[in-house]
């Protein structure tokens, strides 16, 4: 079935009380497939057809204190409407989950995926998680909801997949059974909420004397669900029958001398690269990120103790930097004992396809350790550059 | 982290409360919550209100409370009457938004705006003090003509604030909505009647309520009633409702007091009796409550078509 269509249905067996969404390319399958669920009377939910992104958000953050599951669906410049709406949420700590169809940001428009939309946000307080195929993302969706809801989290989740590359493609998708879903699934039970019955304040100001604490809080919150991401999983696994893993999976990392780590769809184009490169005798490996936040600085550290060089790809820039993950990649190998050389690639941008033959050459650039021009990009059309200034 | 409310305290907005003296915000306030009991849940606007009642650890709401952000309190009030539906807990309470006038006429218009239009149950309040006062006097779409605020500072080419007040209660009313009122905090009894009419419709609810700021308008925190009710005398804040579309009980101003006697009680139009030009300025300014006064009274007679 279609991407857009297995989450809509995870959707519904996660049971949220209060739907809230604005479409937008390519989120619009997952909430118009919702949209009909709730028309057909499979799923029992209210629906709110907000009039933006922004005040999609804000739905979700009065529900959700008010004790309701909720959820929501968005991308690229949804997502960036969104921006102050996600910190608030995060700091409220309000256990909303919402799916992001990566995609890339304007200007120039541009609808086709790349990661830019969800790295922007990564200060928000949000827990991200990246995922390599439609079953991951289906799964996912049930197990946000009990990432989030854990009563040593409290913080808001996204579950990143690549707009049209996963949502627009069908794929064979494992259903997940209700009565299953349930008994791994609670329904949403917060000790906090709003109520006449036990009247609370939230949402409170607060001076220099205590913003740092709250703040403090939030961030242990994230470094918690570090855990709490990889328990979920195995007890998922446990109940299901499939495990995907912790923060990062490593692929066929074992005795290999350069890998690649990437996040997202292509990791399965890149897998398959990895395959042939070792059936060709060279001694390559793979490392999936599936948390990009909280960031698995040790889990990273670990995998990459024994090897001598890496590549990161990065589906985004931070313009007059470089790419996100290649910076934390980095910095988390400062405190490393034997640090491996790094090689940063940005490619994919804006819909641009990664086949298997771009990753071959990545991988050669690691192994003959060769300098990398223009500013790590990758795949950059050079004869575009050469036209224009015509 | 927690904080709590003052058991001790008679009123739902408990005393201790960090608004300045003669706030016509903070009295708005606790009429509001006179009028509609402890059967609330609020969900209040940033600005002056929210600013004065909820500096952690200490709170002033004695009823459930959230504050989210500026511009998003009417879908944040949307979110939680559609969870009290869904949870099956919709007798527990009436939704009640409190914003000030920058957060609903200006950048809390398109939320507003989706709230109404959705028919969510819910009754927003509009307390307007007629700039943003909360970041010290800035003009807003709701400050009245000529009024000399800090970014429409009255000078040689400026005699202050260039447009009239924007008419959000029409543009409420014409979303459909059942009930549209607008009141004074110098009228207390009619605040009180109105806010109840608003609790008690099924669906959206709009009122503004006109509420004097001695800081931002320059007057002695004495006359803030004073000032209100001047206001109302003058006909330059029209009391009204509109019921299903229908513009009724206009009320009525038996004898009108001529706009001076408003404006000259207040710093923001003080350059009006200095400067030259400044005498056509507020006749103008009378004009408008002329308008206003004639205007209404025909539109509820029939006479002119109610927007």
């Amino acid at each position: 079935m279609e991407g857009s269509h297995a989450i809509a249905l995870a959707v519904k067996a996660a049971r949220p009380n209060v739907v809230a969404a604005y479409p937008i390319t390519p989120q619009t399958h997952i909430v118009e497939d919702i949209s009909q669920l709730i028309a057909d009377g499979d799923l029992e939910a209210e629906y709110v057809k907000v009039e933006s992104e922004h005040s999609a958000m804000s739905v979700c953050i009065g529900a959700s204190a008010t004790g309701a599951r909720t959820y929501t669906a968005t991308t690229s410049q949804g997502l960036a409407l969104m921006h102050e709406v996600l910190f608030n949420a995060a700091g409220m700590r309000l256990p909303i989950a919402m799916t992001v169809a990566n995609r890339a940001l304007s200007a120039p428009l541009n609808i086709w995926n790349d990661h830019q939309d969800s790295i922007a946000e990564r200060d928000s307080g949000w827990i991200q998680i990246y995922v390599e195929d439609n079953t991951e993302a289906s799964d996912l969706t049930i197990q946000a909801y009990k990432i989030a809801e854990d009563k040593r989290i409290q913080v808001p989740i996204m579950v990143c997949m690549d707009g049209f590359t996963l949502t627009h493609t069908y794929e064979p998708v494992e259903l997940l059974d209700q009565d299953l879903v349930d008994d791994f699934l609670p329904p949403y039970a917060p000790t906090d909420y709003l109520t006449v019955d036990d009247p609370k304040t939230f949402g409170m100001f607060a001076d220099p004397n205590y913003y740092t604490e709250f703040r403090y809080q939030n961030h242990q919150a994230l470094e918690a669900a570090k855990t709490v991401i990889a328990e979920v999983s195995r007890e998922f696994g446990e109940v299901f029958g499939r495990d995907h893993g912790g923060l990062i999976e490593e692929y066929r990392c074992d005795g290999a001398e350069c890998v690649l780590m990437a996040m997202g769809s292509v990791v399965g184009t890149l897998k398959d690269t990895v395959d042939d490169l070792r059936d060709a005798g060279i001694r390559a490996g793979a490392i999936k990120l599936r948390s990009y936040r909280p960031f698995p600085a040790d889990d990273v550290r670990s995998a990459l103790a024994d090897i001598e060089a890496v590549g990161i790809l990065d589906k985004n820039i931070s313009l007059g930097s470089g790419g996100a993950l290649s910076a934390d990649v980095k910095s988390a190998l400062y405190r490393s004992k034997s640090t491996p050389k790094v090689f940063s690639f940005i490619a994919g941008l804006g819909g641009r396809d990664i086949p298997k033959g771009m990753f071959v050459k990545m991988f050669d650039c690691i192994r003959e350790n060769k300098k990398i021009s223009t500013s790590e990009f990758f795949d950059l059309r050079t004869e575009i550059l050469e036209f224009q200034e015509v | 982290m927690q904080a709590k409310y003052d058991e001790g305290s008679i009123d739902l907005l408990a005393s201790g409360h960090k608004a300045c003296a003669g706030c016509g915000a903070a009295l708005t306030i606790q009429a509001i919550l006179r009028a509609t009991g402890a059967k609330v849940l609020v969900a209040n606007a940033t600005g002056c209100m929210e600013i004065i009642s909820s500096q952690y650890p200490q709170s002033a709401w004695k009823v459930p409370w959230i504050h989210s952000l500026f511009e998003n309190t009417a879908a944040v009030a949307s979110g939680i009457e559609v969870a009290l539906k869904a949870l099956g807990r919709s007798e527990e309470g009436k939704v009640v938004v409190i914003a000030g006038d920058g957060g609903t006429v200006d950048i809390g218009m398109q939320a507003i705006s989706g709230m109404l239009e959705r028919g969510h149950d819910v009754c927003y309040v509009c307390y307007d003090n007629e700039a943003y006062m909360n970041t010290g006097n800035q003009r807003s779409g709701s400050t009245p003509l000529d009024a000399s605020t800090t970014t429409s500072p009255f000078g040689k080419r400026s005699f202050g604030n260039d447009r009239p007040k924007k008419n959000m209660p029409a543009i409420a009313a014409a979303h459909g909505i059942p009930y549209v009122a607008t009141t004074s905090v110098g009228y207390p009894r009619d605040l009180t009647k109105k806010v109840q009419k608003g609790i008690s419709v099924s669906g959206p609810a709009y009122l503004q309520i006109h509420a004097p700021c001695n800081i931002g308008w320059g007057f002695d925190s004495a006359k803030t009633i004073e000032i209100a009710r001047l206001a109302v005398d003058t006909g330059l804040w029209m009391m009204y409702e509109i019921v299903n579309g229908e513009l009724v009980n206009v009320m009525k101003v038996r004898n009108q007091q001529p706009v001076e006697e408003y404006l000259k009680l207040q710093k923001r139009f003080a350059h009006l009796f200095k400067m030259p030009g400044g005498d056509a300025q507020i006749k103008l300014i009378q004009e408008l409550a002329n308008d206003n006064l004639k205007g209404y009274t025909q539109k509820e007679a029939g006479d002119i078509q109610t927007s």
